[in-house]
């Protein structure tokens, strides 16, 4: 199946959890947001929401910044 | 003393009056020394997608969270639907309800759009978060906002990254003495005389970014920008003396010999 992570497609296994992406992007929970077909998700829901086929993942941070710098990324 | 006279702002204390931002350092070690001579305990931070490819370095890396309340601001969302996305998704990424809030109402002045930063106000007081709102130099709009239940008023001095310094001290005048929240000047500071005027006109704290990051030595100017704030603040608690047209002789005149 087919994903779109933070704008780019990403071929992905059939039952992949959220938690499971994020273990593939090698990224850390700890610091992370994620939206998933613009509903955001309570981080107890990672390990629970199996992605489906045609699903929009955005992970989103902390990065450095304020107004003035450019604009909105999605 | 300094220390004995917090600043008092959604429900916490703080040493230091003076909040930075994190954009525009020329890398992050940089960005992380001038922190540290500033003295801030409050460090705003941009709400974005996680960079996938790896190709930089997490800003988060340079900051001790244990020194540091990270504050998410929604810079660059220019309705207020986009601003409570981001003020939500900085919530779930930070585990804190703390929010810049920010709804910008023009590319070209970067000045707010006050319309959509009340309604946005509105939704996210109610959702429980401690709303910092960037806003004009308006006092109408300013008792509004605390009317909405905003945790502080943040007036700009002047537009982002201008640098003009407090182009309407009046204004802020106005402002002080019409909210009883905090009233932190937002964006305009240029330099460090900047930061002790609006300290000495009564306002709570200054929130600067570009004027320190932009500088010729960002660490340098952290620490001035520390020194300015504490002056400007320790002046104003003192209480100035009224501008006179003429002289005042500090001398008695009796005594000299004829």
């Amino acid at each position: 199946m087919e994903l779109r992570v933070n704008g780019k497609p990403r071929a992905s296994r059939e039952g992949l959890t959220v938690t499971g992406l994020l273990a593939e992007l090698e990224i850390h929970p700890q610091r992370v947001a994620v939206q998933l077909n613009g509903e955001i998700l309570r981080r107890e829901q990672f390990s629970e929401v199996v992605l489906k086929d045609g699903d929009t993942v955005e992970i989103i941070t902390f990065m450095a910044g304020g107004t003035g710098e450019g604009g909105v990324t999605w | 003393m300094v220390t004995q006279d917090p600043l008092r702002l959604g429900g916490r204390e703080f040493r230091s009056r003076l909040i930075i931002g994190t954009g525009k350092y020329p890398d992050y070690a940089t960005m992380q020394r001038a922190h540290e001579a500033s003295g801030a305990q409050i460090v705003t931070v941009a709400v974005r997608r996680v960079n996938l490819d790896r190709t930089q370095e997490s800003m988060l890396n340079y900051i001790d969270e244990s020194r540091y309340t990270l504050l998410p601001n929604t810079a660059a969302c220019y309705t207020a639907e986009d601003a409570i996305r981001y003020a939500r998704l900085g919530r779930e990424v930070g585990l804190s309800n703390w929010v810049k809030l920010e709804v910008i109402g023009d590319e070209k002045t970067l000045f707010p759009d006050t319309e959509g930063l009340l309604e946005a106000t509105r939704v996210l007081v109610k959702e429980g978060f401690v709303v910092l709102p960037y806003t004009n130099d308006d006092v109408v709009v300013a008792k509004k906002l605390e009317d909405a239940g905003a945790a502080a008023v943040m007036p700009l001095g002047a537009p982002i990254g201008s640098g003009l310094g407090i182009r309407n001290p009046y204004n802020i005048r106005i402002i002080l003495e019409a909210v009883k929240i905090p009233v932190i000047v937002d964006a305009g500071v240029g330099t460090a005389s900047d930061a002790a005027i609006a300290m000495e006109l009564g306002c709570d704290g200054v929130l600067m970014n570009t004027a320190i990051a932009g500088a010729k030595d960002p660490v340098l100017m952290a620490a001035a920008m520390r020194h300015a704030v504490e002056a400007g603040r320790l002046a104003y608690v003192a209480g100035r003396i009224p501008k006179k047209l003429y002289a005042t002789a500090s001398s008695p005149l009796e005594g000299m010999i004829a």
